[in-house]
């Protein structure tokens, strides 16, 4: 383990077996608990100007995302633009929190997001698999924060995380933090691919202790994304590390999350697990794409009183 | 022991659910009213919504799907309609209405690889241009039925077989459900006939002023207010709008006029060699 690693936070494992012993000394995580958790905070109703809020707050905390190999520059500057301006019909909607894009991508939104406010988010070091050297992940980090992401996704290396070889997890994002320079730091733990729920908050764990400024829970790219249960689980995380070492971490969970309703479950969750502090764009974000157009349908329906259809929306 | 005598059985009574992306769901709200001593499900306007998204989402397939194939599918409708008789029957329904419904509807079927020749063609132009009409499905249509079977059928079936998909807010919910039980068991894709029962003045507003729906068909709509107030609402998305003279004889020739209100023309021009 690295020397800067552990200067970071008074506390904290300092050698590679200590941070084993400590990851391992972790409560496990009570698998039908959680469910029914998650599950009890997905019934309550949210109604009129309390769904408005919600709404608006939502819209503000999407991380407009394009990661798809077919990505052209045409199609990143127009959901750029729709980030800046959701709904062109109504000024009073917000602009969304971030663009998330491949860094190949990130001078094309760059130059259109500059100034407004919006963040540009690009996923980096590997993205999806995180299958590469280091010195390949710490370049296209650099890459991305030298053309304008003050953002950076990273993945973490799943295949050493579940062979237990947690300090190279470790070191790996400490690097790859360090290289990220000011911009903020998401780290994607794959929640899909970790199989238990003691791994996921193992990884929460690990992530921030690393110096992770948000955790997120998926790529978009395997077969289970972002699930209740799981983003319940990252949201106790970031509330008992902040409770035990002083620094609040944000969390995304991206992927799967598609309707308002899902949206709102998930910011009832928030309000429930970390209280008002995590209620804020800067706290917790949707990785998502076409959420937000159904977010927009029902901000619409809202406003006009009729309901809303798609063919008045952009499809990107 | 003494031989016990044979207990008499349970009533299996029957709740009349909705039919909406081809399952029978019981109504959002959670509402029933009876209908000559069933329990019916009042649908609720969340329902409709959920009804249109379900249309929605079947219909690209169900469009794309050949005009032949469509045929088949509501040939086979026909068949287990004509199995359901008795059922119909038990419901009030007179053995000449059954009949006169399962003729109407083959006769639909009939029409689902021919209307295309009736309402396109190739059109003579004075120019070197190939030009050609074909006719496309208006999309989701909202249908507020009228009460009879018949009536139901000759509302439901063109809007149908010209690969538009449908929901219905029906006025006799026992026969409604059942024509959906009919369509359930008979390989039409989920989703595009969508059946509703309850108060159409509750939900047909919500129908009429939906940006998702494409058309709305006022048949079963007997108050003229409310109609002329539903038409004034699906003027707000320039929807089509059926609202036909009160009094129509479901028992005459229909003619293809139900059919091509619901298509829209697609003119094509093109370039000829010579």
């Amino acid at each position: 383990m690295t020397a800067t690693a552990t200067s970071r936070l008074s506390g904290l494992p300092d050698s590679p077996a200590d941070l084993r012993t400590f990851l391992h000394g972790l409560p496990g995580v009570d698998k039908v608990g959680i469910e029914a958790r998650a599950a009890a905070l997905g019934t309550r109703s949210v109604k009129t100007t309390s769904k408005a809020q919600a709404i608006d707050l939502a819209i503000r905390m999407v991380d407009l995302t394009t990661l798809e190999g077919a990505d052209t520059p045409g199609k990143v500057r127009a959901l750029s633009a729709k980030a800046l301006r959701p709904d062109p019909a109504d000024p009073t909607c917000p602009p969304v929190a971030a663009v998330c894009v491949y860094p190949a991508m990130v001078p094309t939104a760059a130059a259109v997001l500059a100034g407004s406010g919006v963040h540009l988010a690009s996923v980096a070091t590997a993205f999806p698999s995180g299958q590469a050297p280091l010195e390949v992940k710490l370049a296209d980090t650099r890459n991305a924060v030298a053309d304008g992401a003050d953002e950076i996704d990273m993945v973490i290396s799943r295949g050493a995380f579940l062979a237990g070889d947690y300090a190279h997890v470790f070191d790996e994002i400490v690097a790859v933090k360090e290289a990220a320079g000011p911009a903020h730091l998401k780290v994607i733990l794959e929640t899909g691919e970790l199989a238990t729920y003691d791994n996921v908050r193992r990884a929460s764990w690990l992530a921030m202790l690393a110096g992770a400024d948000f955790i997120k829970t998926s790529t978009g790219k395997v077969g289970v994304n972002a699930t209740p249960p799981v983003t319940l689980l990252m949201l106790e995380a970031v509330r008992d590390f902040r409770e035990r070492y002083g620094r609040q971490v944000g969390v995304k969970p991206a992927g799967g999350i598609r309707t308002t309703k899902d949206a709102i479950k998930y910011l009832v969750m928030i309000n429930e697990t970390c209280g008002d502090d995590w209620l804020h764009p800067d706290w917790f974000r949707f990785g998502a794409s076409s959420l937000l157009n159904d977010l927009l349908m029902q901000r619409t329906k809202l406003t006009t009183g009729h309901y809303a259809g798609p063919d008045y929306f952009t499809l990107d | 022991m003494p031989k016990s005598a044979t207990p008499s059985r349970l009533a299996v009574r029957k709740t009349y659910k909705l039919y909406v992306a081809g399952k029978f769901p019981r109504s959002e709200s959670g509402r029933t009213y009876l209908v000559d001593g069933d329990n019916v499900a009042l649908a609720s306007r969340k329902d409709a919504r959920d009804a249109v998204v379900a249309a929605r989402a079947a219909q690209p397939k169900w469009a794309g799907a050949t005009a032949y194939n469509r045929g088949q599918v509501l040939y086979r409708t026909a068949e287990m309609l004509e199995a359901r008789r008795a059922e119909f029957k038990s419901l009030g329904v007179a053995g000449a209405e059954v009949d006169a419904a399962v003729d109407r509807w083959v006769w639909y079927a009939g029409w689902s690889d021919k209307i295309a020749q009736v309402a396109g063609g190739a059109n003579p132009v004075a120019g070197p241009y190939f030009n050609l009409s074909a006719p496309e499905p208006t999309g989701v249509v909202g249908v507020i039925a009228p009460g009879s079977l018949l009536g139901l059928v000759s509302v439901i079936a063109p809007a149908v077989v010209t690969g538009n998909t449908v929901v219905v807010v029906a006025s006799n919910p026992q026969a409604a459900i059942t024509l959906g039980e009919v369509l359930a068991t008979s390989d039409v894709p989920g989703g595009v006939v969508n059946v509703l029962t309850g108060q159409a003045a509750e939900i047909a507003p919500w129908l009429a002023s939906h940006d998702d729906v494409n058309a709305l068909d006022l048949s079963g709509v007997g108050d003229p207010e409310l109609a002329t107030e539903l038409e004034r609402a699906a003027a707000g998305t320039l929807k089509r709008v059926i609202r036909p003279s009160s009094g129509v004889d479901y028992t005459e020739d229909p003619g293809t006029g139900a059919m091509t209100a619901l298509l829209e023309i697609k003119t094509v021009w093109h370039p000829k060699g010579f």
